[in-house]
């Protein structure tokens, strides 16, 4: 027992200064940036003195785009669980043969760049494109409605870049059901859609969990998705910072609405297992 | 094969299971020319199967012989190709699982891993909407003796328990039919035994009907009151367990029950209720009730406990058929029995079985020695039929 206990200290090694390189540092330097005194730039340096102010004034002047980032986030992973469930429950219940190959075309987009394929959808959601066309002649949009500098352009476009990070854990859940549980529930008096709450649905919870925390912590940092399909007024949380790292070069506030969006993914994500009732799972 | 299971067979069990069934009265469960066709290949070939409400029956068969399609069209999980499933006089050949008197108790087991064993056991009473689930869940698990585990997780139970809860989750809606698909297969042999007491005592107790599905000949004799051979996706026999292993129509019955010694014989003449056979130029006879077939060639069926073993000229308690010429090849002793294998003068080895009761004598390998059998024990067969199928290699 010993011996195995030391091989498998000795093999934790790398793995621990990868993170000690890459996230305790980074994470160390991120927290210390937050707290300098904002009156300092990059350019004459900058003093640490403890202003925790920086997190007040940053909630109060980025309360906005905060709050904006976990309402599309949200909607964005309701939308990928919807889509993404069905989809995956086709692929392991009724894509027989063509499993491997529904799959393979799940991951597909990713042999292009995010970049390529965010801008792609400013051409499907282009004004004069046939989408917009097609609502406009149905009357659900106004001649002059557009879809790009909406909220409804960001949210699409950040469903359509994560779904295939909700799809691959359903799948691997729903997959490894067993058909004879299911079987089973109509033994007993569930009929398929009774079946499916009372025993699929449940079994797959491992892979919801997954699936939506896999979607919304990427997509509630995002800032690509408002950039290219939204206008300032889609300003999401990550723009913001982005914006005050590069441009402003105010980095107290950047680095303490990045923290403060940690913690609130980090609260959340905790909240929300704990609801799942899926701890073991992780 | 399939010219051997007529439909007289159908009829002649229906007596025998009736008989032996508690309740009858026609309101169970009748199958008629149940087909099922897959891509490429028949399971189950037109099968006709009346099993009385309150029977023990077993469905008994080795593995590919349809037994288990025949019961996953009764449970409403496969649909038949032809055919009609009738159950207490109402047709439900096509009728939704979830909408059948019938639960199943899965070779798996199917527990869900989800919910608790409470849980588990109440699921098709919920589903119902009973109103006392909460008494009658408690009253199951007493009867299974799993009450102190109500709120254990499946995986938290040994496969025993597992086994229990899944009969108890079934039982506990009252089917008209419980099905059991090879419920005691994945079970160490110990406990399959105590199982199987176990599972009769329960059903003797609910009074349900039980249709088992199993490929062990002993587990079927051991609870059913009837037994139908299944091979082939035909029915090939059926009857009680004493009339199919005493008096068996084909020669997968005789060797897939128990073992059995065949051989090759000339019918030679029938005068009254006996058959005259020539086995390799010794005379022997068969009842003429145990004779199954109208060729003029069969094969002499004769359990090995049925054959007794003496010294050349030794005079024993079997008048009839005295089979002189054997020598002693093989000699296995295990305390309670001993088997021998005594090759004949036309070359073939029997199988003799004698217990160890102390009167007898132990003949040892090279000994000369005569066999002899009661002619009423001995049966006869078609010469047609292959006479090693359903022999069991173990």
């Amino acid at each position: 027992m010993r011996k195995h206990g030391k091989v498998g200290y000795l093999l934790l090694i790398p793995g621990m200064i990868w993170l000690i390189l890459f996230f305790v540092i980074p994470f160390y330097s991120l927290v210390a940036t937050s707290l300098y005194d904002p009156n300092g730039s990059v350019f004459a340096g900058y003093e640490m003195t403890w202003e925790f102010s920086n997190y007040v004034h940053a909630l109060e002047d980025y309360w906005q785009p905060l709050l904006r980032s976990f309402l599309y986030a949200g909607l964005a992973t309701l939308f990928c669980l919807v889509l993404g469930y069905v989809l995956a429950y086709a692929i392991a219940f009724k894509a027989g043969r063509w499993k491997n190959l529904m799959l393979v075309l799940v991951i597909a987009p990713f042999f292009t760049s995010f970049l390529v394929r965010t801008l792609s959808w400013k051409l499907i959601l282009a004004d004069d494109g046939l989408i917009v066309n097609t609502l406009q002649f149905l009357h659900i949009l106004s001649q002059d409605g557009r879809l790009l500098a909406t909220p409804v352009a960001v949210i699409a476009g950040l469903t359509y870049n994560f779904l295939p990070f909700m799809v691959l854990p359903l799948f691997a859940s729903i997959d490894k059901i067993d058909h004879r549980l299911i079987e089973a529930g109509g033994d007993l008096y569930a009929s398929p859609f009774v079946g499916f709450w009372k025993v699929t649905w449940p079994l797959s919870l491992p892979g919801v969990v997954s699936g939506t925390l896999l979607t919304f912590i990427p997509a509630a940092g995002d800032y690509i998705n408002a950039e290219l399909l939204g206008s300032p007024q889609q300003r999401m949380v990550g723009n913001v910072i982005q914006n005050l790292f590069t441009d402003a070069n105010n980095y107290p506030a950047a680095g303490a609405l990045s923290v403060i969006l940690m913690a609130i993914i980090v609260v959340m994500v905790l909240f929300y297992v704990r609801r799942a009732g899926t701890e073991e799972l992780l | 094969m399939s010219q051997v299971a007529d439909p007289g067979n159908a009829t002649d069990a229906d007596g025998a299971a009736g008989s032996a069934g508690s309740s009858g009265g026609g309101s169970g469960l009748e199958l008629r020319a149940l087909t099922k066709e897959f891509a490429n290949f028949t399971a189950v070939k037109s099968i006709d199967l009346d099993v009385p409400a309150g029977a023990f029956f077993a469905l008994l068969g080795p593995s590919g012989c349809g037994k288990t399609t025949t019961l996953r069209m009764v449970a409403g999980l496969e649909t038949p190709t032809s055919g009609t499933i009738t159950l207490a006089g109402q047709d439900i050949t096509f009728a939704k699982p979830y909408r059948r008197p019938v639960n199943t108790v899965f070779q798996s087991y199917a527990l869900f891993p989800h919910l608790d064993i409470f849980e588990n056991v109440a699921f098709g009473l919920r589903r119902r909407k009973k109103s006392d689930v909460d008494q009658q869940v408690n009253e199951m698990l007493e009867l299974v003796e799993l009450s102190s585990q109500a709120r254990k997780k499946p995986t938290q139970l040994s496969g025993g328990q597992q086994q229990r809860v899944a009969l108890a989750r079934a039982l506990v809606n009252h089917p008209e039919v419980l099905l059991l698909d090879e419920p005691l297969g994945a079970l160490d042999l110990k406990l399959r035994r105590s199982m199987q007491v176990e599972l009769k005592r329960i059903q003797t107790d609910v009074g349900l009907t039980f249709i088992h599905v199993t490929h062990d000949q002993e587990e079927a004799m051991t609870m059913a009151d009837t037994i139908a051979v299944m091979n082939a996706g035909v029915i090939e026999q059926m009857g009680a367990p004493e009339e199919l292993y005493e008096n068996p129509r084909t020669t997968f019955v005789a060797n897939f029950l128990g073992q059995t010694n065949l051989i090759e014989g000339k019918i030679t003449g029938r005068s009254g209720d006996q058959i005259a056979v020539d086995m390799h130029g010794i005379g022997v006879s068969v009842n003429a009730n145990r004779a199954h077939t109208d060729g003029g060639e069969g094969w002499v069926g004769i359990r090995p406990e049925k054959v007794l073993i003496g010294d050349e000229g030794e005079s024993l308690d079997a008048p009839g058929n005295t089979i002189p010429g054997g020598v002693v090849s093989d000699v296995s002793f295990t305390g309670v029995s001993t088997t021998y294998l005594v090759r004949m003068p036309w070359g073939q080895e029997l199988v003799v079985f004698e217990q160890n009761t102390g009167r007898r004598k132990l003949f040892r390998t090279g000994d000369k020695v005569e066999l002899s059998w009661r002619p009423e024990y001995a049966f006869l067969l078609d010469r047609s039929q292959d006479a090693s199928a359903g022999a069991q290699t173990n």
